[in-house]
């Protein structure tokens, strides 16, 4: 795909973001996508082109009455906005469509309108993983990182700070879920989920939603706000089952779809800017680092530890607070998008003075799934 | 009211052979007629490179403890926490999830590396699930 030929023109989450017991989950996407088509701008019967993930295509396109001649259901968990963003671009260069709305929502805290996941006896998950106390992402997402750690040497305390970090981020974000400072030993002593794992490296479990539009990069001055162009992007798959990754110390879907998107974008590490790791869990963001090509895996913990991260440090990292102290509906990565969206935009609450270039990296499952999208603000 | 019981796999055609194989008090794997290849879940063909002749066979049931973490809270039907959810590495190359017993759940007792072998636990007459234990001596 070629650089900076689709850009982002319009760009919203849900009007409100935490505990929404007073809106169904349909509605809440319909609630991001009318407030991101009013940031482009347009009307409902401008768009033609809609992707979204877990509510099907149809039921987003009807329920806001739109027309599409370009559909994307790809549903691999939380990333796959990502992986809409990077189809959609393609799409929008094939002249298959003009103008894509990309939808996400999610009722994870009060339920509303949404329907329970469950594992089939007879999937292979069912079979090989839910019979050995599997229960939620918990108690799975967090099985590689002691074989992560023992590998590369890499301390609880140093995992610890990631939530530290981010949460010093979030204070500085008027909308975030958790604004109160924590330290390294509130982390350690914080309730234990799974261990190595206590409640503080546990994502959030909110409401809320967000909507992206996006259109080609010759159209985009068109639009109120600053266009935010699409780089660079990748995707990759692993397995649906957490024991069955390639290797615990290192996501394959990582290391397929990073270097994809660096080499579409044709930058090199020290051009990044601003950083977006998707982080259900206090790990992901050094398997990001890692497998990104930031640095070796070895320098991750101490990278995060030493404050590198943090507001004013060399790489700012996930500046919403994350899905730590942001939100998590469940399917953080359209709220990664939203908050490199803005910093290109120069809007964001804690915004990074002068970035130019934003990778934003999201994972979909346990490590199952991966989408790199690299935006910039310059064309 | 009885306990929540634990989830129970339900074979598949492709999956049968390994769960007989559990009844029978064998851990079966799978080889590549053509390269070799050891692999699982079960499934008729190589995912290393597509051969369709492959054949079933009994494994030593020895591995080594992988990763792991001990699940405190939710806990899932028929557990009752804190327990391991580990992942095995056998000696012939696959990995899968499973249990560890006859050892403390903890950090301390639950070593990355620990030599494991498989132990057989009959959920009902017809499903027995591979659960490991540390090897002795």
């Amino acid at each position: 795909m070629r650089r900076n030929q689709v850009a982002v023109v319009g760009a919203a989450e849900t009007t409100e973001l935490g505990v929404i017991p007073n809106v169904s989950q349909i509605q809440l996407h319909a609630d991001a996508a009318l407030n991101a088509i009013a940031d482009a701008g347009l009307k409902l019967s401008d768009i033609d082109g809609i992707a979204t993930a877990v509510e099907t295509p149809q039921q987003i396109a009807h329920y806001l009455g739109i027309t599409p001649t370009w559909v994307d259901g790809t549903s691999v968990g939380g990333c796959s906005f990502m992986l809409h963003v990077r189809h959609a671009a393609a799409a929008i260069e094939a002249g298959l469509c003009k103008t894509v709305l990309i939808t996400h929502a999610e009722s994870g805290k009060s339920m509303i309108g949404k329907q329970p996941r469950f594992t089939a006896p007879d999937s292979l998950n069912g079979q090989f993983e839910q019979p050995f106390g599997v229960f939620g992402p918990p108690s799975m997402f967090p099985i590689p990182v002691l074989r992560y750690m023992k590998t590369h040497g890499i301390t609880h305390e140093q995992i610890a700070m990631v939530a530290v970090v981010q949460r010093e981020w979030a204070a500085k974000n008027p909308r975030a879920t958790m604004k109160a400072p924590i330290t390294v030993e509130d982390v350690l002593n914080s309730k234990m989920i799974a261990y190595p794992f206590r409640i503080l490296q546990c994502c959030l479990v909110t409401d809320g939603g967000g909507a992206l539009i996006l259109t080609s990069a010759d159209r985009a001055r068109d639009f109120p706000n600053k266009p935010v162009y699409v780089l660079g992007t990748g995707e990759s798959v692993e397995t649906p089952m957490v024991s069955q990754m390639q290797t615990f110390d290192s996501s394959r879907a990582f290391r397929v779809a990073g270097p994809l998107a660096f080499k579409e974008a044709g930058i090199a590490h020290k051009d990044v800017d601003h950083l977006m790791i998707y982080d259900a869990f206090a790990h992901l963001p050094l398997y990001g680092l890692g497998d990104l090509g930031f640095m070796p895996h070895e320098e991750t913990g101490k990278f995060i530890a030493d404050g590198n991260t943090r507001p004013g440090g060399k790489l700012p990292l996930n500046t919403n607070g994350g899905g730590l102290s942001y939100m998590h509906s469940g399917m953080y990565g359209m709220y990664a998008l939203q908050e490199s969206v803005r910093q290109m935009r120069g809007i964001a609450p804690a915004q990074v003075q002068g970035a130019k270039i934003s990778v934003c990296h999201g994972v979909g499952g346990m490590f199952a799934a991966s989408g790199t999208i690299i935006f910039t603000n310059e064309k | 009211m009885a306990e929540p019981a634990r989830a129970k796999p339900k074979p598949t055609p492709e999956t049968q052979h390994f769960w007989d194989g559990t009844q029978a008090g064998e851990l079966r794997l799978q080889r590549c007629d053509a390269c070799a290849n050891v692999y699982f879940p079960p499934r008729p063909f190589c995912p290393g490179c597509g051969g369709r002749k492959v054949s079933v066979f009994k494994a030593s049931g020895k591995g080594r403890l992988y990763s792991y973490v001990i699940n405190h809270r939710p806990a899932a039907p028929g557990f009752t926490p804190p327990y391991a959810i580990a992942v095995v590495e056998l000696d012939e190359g696959p990995r899968m999830m499973s249990n560890i017993i006859d050892c403390p759940q903890t950090p301390e007792a639950l070593e990355l590396d620990m030599k494991l072998e498989v132990a057989f636990e009959a959920l009902d007459d017809k499903i027995t699930l591979p659960l490991f234990r540390p090897t002795k001596g």
